[in-house]
Parts: C-alpha cells; sequence; structure tokens
C-alpha cells in the first residue's frame, strides 16, 4: 500500500517537473527546473511542518516531492552550465530550496506543537 | 506518450528510493543513504546521453532520464535534511552535507564526461568532422 502511494505521488510529480523543464528551461538558463526543485522543497518543508507522517509522507514527501524535485538534472545542468553560470545556477538552486522549505515549515500549521 | 514514460519512470525510480531508505535509513547525523542515491543518479543522468541505445529512442531517454533519475534523486530531501540539522545545531554537518554532496554529484558529471568525451571527439575526428 505505501509502495504504491510512493508511486502515485511520483507518476505525478515526475511529469509535471518534466512539464516544466520542457516549457520553461532555456539552454541559457534552466529556469523551470529551479522553479520546480524550490516549489517541491517549500511543499515538503509544509507537509513536514504539516505532522505529515506515515502513508501521507509516503504519498506527499517521498512521492510527490521526491519525483517532483532532481539532484541528477541540476548536477549535470550545473556541469553543462560551465564555472561562471552554474556556479550562480548552483548557488540559487541550494540557497533558494532550503530557505523555502525552511518558510515552508515555519508557515506552515504545525498541529503536534499545541500552539494553533 | 513520453509523459506516461516519465510518470512510470519518476514511480519506479522513486519506489526504489523509498526501498533504499527503509533498508538503510538515515539516522540523526549526515544523510548517507540520500548522498548515496543523488551521486549515483547524478553518474548515470550524465551516462545516459552516451549511451547509443537511448539517445536513438526519445521516449525511453525521457523515462530513464527525467522518469526514474529523476525520481530517484531528490532536492526536496536533501534541503528537509539540511533543514533539520541546522534546526538542530548540527551546523557542521549541514554545510558537509550540502556541499559535500553538490561536490560529489559534479565530480561524477565531471567524471563521465571526461571518460566519454574524448571517444566523443576521437568519432568526429575519424569523420573528418574537423577538416
Amino acid at each position: 500500500m505505501t509502495l504504491l502511494l510512493v508511486a502515485l505521488g511520483a507518476a505525478l510529480g515526475a511529469p509535471l517537473r518534466y512539464a516544466m523543464a520542457t516549457w520553461i528551461d532555456e539552454e541559457a538558463f534552466p529556469t523551470g527546473t529551479l522553479l520546480a526543485n524550490v516549489s517541491g522543497s517549500f511543499l515538503l518543508g509544509l507537509f513536514v511542518s504539516g505532522g505529515a507522517t506515515g502513508d501521507w509522507l509516503a504519498f506527499l514527501g517521498t512521492g510527490f516531492c521526491g519525483g517532483f524535485t532532481t539532484y541528477s538534472a541540476f548536477a549535470v545542468q550545473t556541469h553543462r552550465l560551465g564555472p561562471a553560470r552554474g556556479t550562480a545556477y548552483a548557488v540559487m538552486t541550494i540557497g533558494l530550496s532550503l530557505a523555502a522549505c525552511a518558510i515552508g515549515f515555519v508557515v506552515g500549521p504545525h498541529p503536534g506543537s499545541g500552539a494553533g | 506518450m513520453v509523459f506516461l514514460a516519465v510518470a512510470l519512470g519518476g514511480a519506479v525510480g522513486a519506489v526504489l528510493r523509498y526501498l533504499l531508505g527503509d533498508a538503510v535509513p538515515d539516522g540523526s547525523g549526515f544523510p548517507w543513504n540520500t548522498f548515496g542515491i543523488n551521486v549515483s543518479g547524478s553518474l548515470v543522468l550524465a551516462w545516459l546521453p552516451w549511451s547509443a541505445t537511448v539517445r536513438h529512442r526519445p521516449t525511453l531517454a525521457a523515462g530513464l532520464g527525467p522518469g526514474l533519475l529523476g525520481g530517484w534523486t531528490t532536492l526536496s530531501a536533501y534541503a528537509e535534511q539540511s533543514r533539520v540539522l541546522l534546526d538542530g545545531g548540527q551546523t557542521a554537518t549541514a554545510v558537509a552535507y550540502l556541499i559535500g554532496t553538490l561536490a560529489a554529484c559534479l565530480a561524477a558529471v565531471a567524471l563521465v564526461s571526461s571518460l566519454y568525451a574524448p571517444s566523443a571527439g576521437d568519432e568526429f575526428e575519424a569523420e573528418g568532422g574537423d577538416t
């Protein structure tokens, strides 16, 4: 059951990322992949903050967010862009994804904290 | 059809990532499991265009690249794990993980490129492409 939820989440997330990469990425800068990675990191922070565990975390986190975001394309693109643009792309991806994840976690509902 | 291949590949990649995480769970320190997943995925994605079988089949290429390897690797878990490490005061581990993953993935991609690019160059020369 859990495996099916992971598969289903990724079967939604991966084509969505592929669509964004196909339609928005440019040879000079992969903006679509950047957007997918940053927004996927935001959503994972939000879901974790929302108390997603077990099957929900498998579907939304491991499946959807994991399938929606990608490190392999990020690494290959960074290499292809060369030292100057590659560094800018890497710094933006890592910095913005980490910040987005933290923001998602902070603005999330935190049901377990008792603070409402 | 291409979207279906990406969905199918992504599902398989994510399930494999989940199974590995289940078999070898990341503890509270350095997330070696996700580190290994991201480095191996980057290495194979860099190699993919050099495979003649894949290069001539766009649907297969999409299913394996953005699909399987995109689903196998993850940037959201990398960000979340780093956030948890930073939140827990494990700053050095977080920085080592953030930079270490990037460095190892780029090294893997560079290695594949250096192994394959020269042979492509030879082929180019052999075909008289540079004259």
